[in-house]
């Protein structure tokens, strides 16, 4: 019995299954019901433990449909690893009762759902924009608003704390300072923005506040082209680019039913695991320069700056990379490359031990990060955490092992788990994580795959530059491929990939056309995010700072 | 100055100071204008704030970073804080959001001031038409140097910095500058 049926006698037994329907669509099971039922279902799936991940909650918008948008919840189960997408029609007007009494989680998701869309979750308690600016009016998402129509800002928004049930966010409590850190602040990251209110250094409540690099690429990404979009991937998390091209191109191949040779596979795997390091190495260096260490991030960058010359070697650019095609790679690996990932590696594992010994070993890092801010397993399950957070909090979870792709269950690693969960914990996951990417790397580099870099399927990759400019056949095939587009058939995906923070999932609907019809990411550093007033709370405004440093929050991906 | 048992300790020798002083003045004759003494001042000691938001963010980290080291041209200190800084680095998209933000950090900046956008995005939105993406920085404050790339390598960032220097030391500010006035100036 598959696991759909499973779930189709499960249900039988408590609702009425009449008008459900049970698909199994390009390997993902998928159920859609009425927009009643969700909520008894998720709670059901929830409390009999067969799912335990809300991983994502969005919409979709056929608009000449009569009920035009799609609620699509995607569950995860992490015993066996499986997957459910649960799907509503929901017309204009209308409401559907909102998660967040099951799962936390849901909180930012909704809001999403409910900026991009304007879809109505009866029963949030701050349903209000998230990603667009305050001013902004309408729904970009809806496929009527136009992709370049820009709606200007002129004044930025004040301090405010809505983010907290029954109270009014607008009206501050005189006996507390309020204080506002970012965007752009010595203390915070770049685009984030955090409104404090303090009762001398502890903080009171917290609001962060984001959408500060909206840089609209799920629109982006209905607009072009497929292969297109892959530069646009790179742009989601920069500090690691070629895991989000390894996980885009990955979904459209499982969209197309192709398979990619092994050689690709080799080089996806090494340049993911190369990115992991160079990501640990700004999430624990950039960590250190919060709490005022700042050799150890002129230490670290030296490796980074060597993985980027490797980059460099591979394909000429350095930070994005946009090295990967639907069906494999650009182009071939060029001489001695994998020699010189394994002398990097040589370099890289003394080096790792050298940083565990100036950051982790340090006296002062120590005291400032044991304890500081813990989150059990429960809570962090709730929220929908993934990757070294999670494991940092005890939950042995990760998708190399539990839905291995790639050959990654051929490969010798193990993946490290903490126990209480605060930020000293995390650092020493992320540290750990490090040296097993470079064991990772280490056995497939020894001995690298031969053959093909790319299936050469006409309708999906383009020729050799040598048939386009030498014979008629090629020519003509990269003039179709040009402009027509590479085709998938009509249906949608949902596939993830353990990315350097977490599950980075792409949801992906094809109409037959040659640009997505909807392609939604599942950002890992989302969902870990909005946890962030809940842990901070009581703790000290100097521990908030650590603690967004230890969450490692891409902005570019944080808010696409 | 007489001390508690009346003897007079010595005295520092003033002739001698002033017999220095003169010596020296004889021996270095700045021969040159003013205003050209404090462009070249200004030009060797810039002071960035990076206002980093997005990738090139971390390819400006690059640029600090130990390979390329900006430092090597007297751009040393950075500062994020506005009031101590001269040179506004631009570096990452700038979202309708955030456009407000970058107004007032770069109001805040005290004169002579200088901004090099870094990137496609800064400088035009780059690749992303897009209806939250301000189409350029110099759409709300002036801009002196545009660098090109997505992100710039760090060799095209330390270009710029040098073609800034450049302008500096030949009075050759971009002439729009003075007259910038914020565009919110309206609404406020
Ligand atoms: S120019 Fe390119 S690299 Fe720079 S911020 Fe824009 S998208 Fe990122």
């Amino acid at each position: 019995m598959s696991k759909l049926d499973n779930i189709k006698t499960d249900l039988a037994s408590k609702f009425n299954t009449a008008n459900y329907k049970f698909v199994h669509a390009f390997g993902d099971d998928v159920l859609e019901i009425p927009k009643e039922d969700i909520l008894p279902v998720l709670r059901h799936f929830k409390a009999s433990q067969r799912f335990d991940f809300l991983m994502d909650i969005c919409g979709v918008d056929y608009p000449t449909r009569q009920k035009r948008f799609d609620v699509v919840y995607h569950l995860f189960s992490s015993k066996d690893g499986s997957r459910l997408r649960i799907k509503c029609q929901l017309a204009e007007n209308d409401w559907i009762d909102s998660a967040i009494n099951t799962w936390v989680g849901a909180d930012w998701f909704e809001r999403e759902a409910y900026d991009m869309f304007g879809i109505k979750f009866n029963g949030h308690p701050n349903l209000r924009k998230i990603l667009t600016h305050h001013q902004f009016v309408g729904h970009p998402l809806r496929k009527d608003y136009e992709a370049d129509a820009q709606q200007h800002c002129t004044e930025p928004l004040p301090i405010h704390f809505n983010n907290e049930p029954g109270v009014d966010g607008s009206i501050l409590n005189d006996r507390y300072v309020p204080l506002n850190i970012g965007p752009s602040h010595p203390a915070m990251h770049g685009t984030l923005r955090v409104m404090v209110e303090l009762d001398g250094e502890t903080i009171v409540r917290a609001n962060p506040e984001i959408g500060y690099l909206h840089r609209c690429f799920e629109k982006m990404a209905e607009t072009h082209p497929y292969n297109q979009v892959i530069p646009y991937t790179d742009r989601l998390n920069y500090c690691s680019a070629p895991m989000n091209n390894v996980g885009y191109c990955k979904a459209v191949e499982r969209l197309l039913g192709v398979e990619i040779p092994p050689k690709a596979q080799a080089m996806r795997v090494v340049l993911a695991e190369l990115s992991r390091i160079i990501d640990h190495i700004i999430a624990v260096g950039t960590g250190g320069v919060d709490l005022g260490a700042l050799s150890a991030f002129f230490h670290l960058f030296t490796y980074r700056e060597k993985v980027y010359t490797l980059f460099e070697k591979l394909c000429g650019s350095r930070l994005t990379v946009a090295m990967t095609r639907v069906g494999g790679m650009a182009q071939d690996t060029p001489e001695g490359w994998f020699d010189d990932v394994l002398a990097f590696c040589k370099d890289m594992r003394g080096q790792v031990d050298e940083i565990s010994r100036l950051m982790l070993d340090n006296k002062i890092f120590i005291k400032r990060t044991q304890g500081v801010c813990p989150v059990t397993a429960t809570e962090a399950v709730q929220w929908g955490y993934t990757g070294p957070l999670l494991r940092a909090s005890g939950v042995n979870l990760d998708l190399r092992k539990a839905t291995p792709y790639y050959g990654y269950d051929a490969l010798n690693f193990d993946v490290p788990v903490g126990t209480s969960g605060d930020i000293y914990d995390r650092y020493l996951v992320r540290i750990e994580e490090m040296k097993q990417s470079i064991r990772i790397i280490e056995q497939i580099c020894k001995n690298p795959p031969s053959g093909d870099y790319t299936i050469r399927d006409k309708g999906i990759v383009l020729p050799e530059k040598k048939d386009v400019y030498g014979n008629i056949e090629g020519l003509m095939n990269h003039f179709m491929l040009i402009i027509k587009g590479l085709r998938p058939p009509a249906g949608e995906v949902y596939d993830a990939t353990e990315a350097a923070n977490g599950e980075l999932g792409f949801y992906l609907i094809s109409d037959g056309s040659a640009n997505p019809y909807r392609l939604k990411v599942r950002p890992p550093c989302f969902a870990i995010y909005q946890s962030f007033p809940s842990v901070v709370k009581g703790a000290m405004i100097a521990d908030a700072i650590a603690t967004v440093a230890s969450m490692n929050l891409i902005a570019g991906e944080l808010d696409r | 100055m007489n001390s508690a048992d009346g003897s007079v300790l010595a005295k520092p020798d003033q002739s001698l100071a002033t017999q220095s002083l003169d010596d020296m003045s004889r021996a270095y004759a700045f021969t040159t204008r003013l205003d050209d003494l404090v462009a070249w001042g200004r030009k060797n000691s810039l002071w960035p704030m990076p206002y980093g938001t997005a990738c090139c963010g971390i390819e400006l980290m690059s640029v600090m970073g130990p390979r390329y080291d900006l430092a090597r041209f007297g751009a040393e200190v950075v500062r994020f804080s506005p009031r101590q800084a001269d040179l506004l680095l631009v570096a990452g998209t700038i979202t309708e959001k955030m456009a407000p933000v970058l107004v007032r950090i770069y109001e805040q900046m005290l004169d002579p001031k200088y901004v090099i956008s870094m990137g496609a995005c800064a400088s035009s939105g780059g690749f992303y038409r897009a209806y939250h993406v301000l189409q350029g920085c110099d759409k709300v404050i002036p801009v002196d140097v545009y660098v090109p790339g997505c992100p710039p390598t760090p060799e095209a960032v330390l270009d710029g910095v040098m073609a800034l220097q450049r302008m500096i030391a030949k009075h050759t500010p971009r002439p729009w500058k003075d007259q910038w006035k914020s565009p919110y100036e309206q609404t406020r």
